[in-house]
């Protein structure tokens, strides 16, 4: 049995292929921030940065970078016609009100009814940071993850119960990983899509959890 | 004749007490008010509480800050960045306090202590560890209509320090894209506002209808000539 892993740019496109028009969507930092290469041009869809801008658009040309205009990973973006900006308790507000369709996070590990863990090591010495990703995980109308579903030591990122600390209990609807995407549900984990190759009995043993 | 604006930062900071809870606005490379921390940094008081999104970068602002020991506590939501080598030091040796809190509730409480509100119930954090006491007691809790919420308390400030773009006598203020950020709701929530603004407005110069922040909130607006804001400070 042979597959092959999608690439980080493969994943971004297939988590984006899910996005539909006019949805407003927040990417977390780090890879879900790929997510906006992939989207096309030609759909309307709305990404908001928690620092309070809707309607942000990509990374502006090289010597016009404007550092007041800038997203949660503090990287110089642009606005797009009909774009707006607004204070942190609005953009908060958006987000806790249910108001977002679609946020995308990275994680550490999610479990099979869609606890989170993203935030906190837990490790000694560690310093701990959230950011807005427990607003995130709790507030929009679907929180969707985009993680290898494998840690580098091959133990599987999706789990019966998270051993590090919390983000949020039962927020994740969906998972997309390298190898599969599968869906978070109170009975556990149903397979939505496997790369090709895969067999759903693999996807099962590399996860360790039953899979429907 | 009412005139908020104060010839210098020194001025505008000059009664600023030992022990104070100073907001300080920015994210990022957008709206810190750098010329307003380097003033505090100047005018001496000690035994700070900072609230920030962030626990300082580098070695100026609020880094310089932490570094000269005037900070006994932090709230912030994200101390971790790649260059907060002087909070890092200070709180693995336990010389700073740090209350996390997740970026929404910080501006809501912030909201909350400026708009009256005696706290309020947020689903955010609930179930997690930062829905505990600083001593390891679980925050209060409510079921409403079936979800449950954690209740947090309003975060007053003795001052803040905002960054804005432009400003009038009366103390009204503009900002400019993303540097809006927590101005707003850190200028409804302490005793004394100072606001830095790039330009000052004639009163009636700035359009009604775009004023962000109405001047009710704001004590003092010192004038800082324009530069361009640049990279630098946060490092990806």
């Amino acid at each position: 049995m042979s597959y092959i892993r999608r690439t980080k740019d493969e994943l971004a496109a297939r988590v984006a292929r899910d996005i539909p028009e006019g949805a407003t969507v927040n990417l977390g930092i780090g890879q879900p921030t790929l997510v906006a290469n992939h989207i096309p041009p030609t759909l309307e869809i709305l990404l908001h940065s928690e620092n309070g801008i809707l309607g942000m658009g990509p990374a502006p040309a090289a010597g016009q970078e404007d550092y007041d205009l800038i997203n949660a990973g503090k990287q110089p973006v642009t606005l797009l016609q009909g774009g707006a900006y607004f204070h942190h308790a609005d953009s908060f507000a958006m987000m806790r009100g249910g108001h977002l369709d679609i946020c995308v996070l990275g994680a550490f590990q999610v479990s099979a009814t869609g606890d989170l863990a993203n935030w906190h090591t837990g490790e000694p010495g560690a310093i701990p940071a959230v950011g807005g990703a427990m607003d995130l995980a709790i507030g929009a109308k679907q929180t969707w993850v985009m993680m290898d579903l494998l840690t580098k030591q091959g133990q599987s990122k999706l789990v019966s119960a998270c051993s590090y600390p919390l983000t949020g209990i039962g927020c994740v609807k969906r998972v997309y990983t390298d190898l599969a995407t599968l869906a978070c549900t109170a009975n556990g984990l149903l397979v939505i899509d496997m790369v090709p190759g895969l067999t759903l009995e693999a996807l099962s043993e590399l996860i360790g959890l039953p899979l429907a | 004749m009412i005139n908020k604006f104060v010839d210098s930062v020194a001025e505008a900071l000059a009664d600023t007490p030992d022990g104070a809870t100073v907001l300080i606005g920015g994210f990022g490379t957008a709206g810190i008010p750098d010329e307003l921390i380097e003033g505090l940094l100047v005018q001496g008081a000690k035994d700070l509480t900072l609230v920030n999104n962030n626990a300082g970068n580098g070695d100026q602002g609020l880094a310089a800050l932490l570094k000269a020991g005037r900070v006994r506590k932090v709230l912030c939501s994200f101390p971790r960045q790649t260059d907060s080598h002087v909070f890092d030091a200070l709180y693995r040796s336990g010389q700073v306090e740090l209350e996390l809190v997740p970026q929404g509730n910080l501006a809501e409480r912030i909201r909350a202590a400026g708009a009256g509100i005696g706290g309020f119930f947020s689903p955010t954090g609930y179930g997690t560890d930062l829905a505990k006491n600083a001593d390891g007691s679980l925050k209060e809790t409510r079921e409403i209509n079936g979800r449950m919420y954690v209740y947090e308390t309003p975060i007053h400030g003795d001052l803040a320090l905002i960054r804005a773009e432009r400003g009038d006598r009366w103390g009204n203020l503009t900002f400019r894209k993303s540097a809006r950020n927590f101005g707003p709701v850190m200028a409804m929530a302490a005793r004394k506002t100072v606001a830095s603004v790039y330009e000052k407005a004639e009163l009636g110069g700035i359009d009604p209808e775009t004023v962000i922040t109405p001047g009710i909130f704001v004590h003092a607006v010192v004038h800082i000539p324009r530069v361009a804001t640049q990279a630098g400070g946060i490092k990806a």
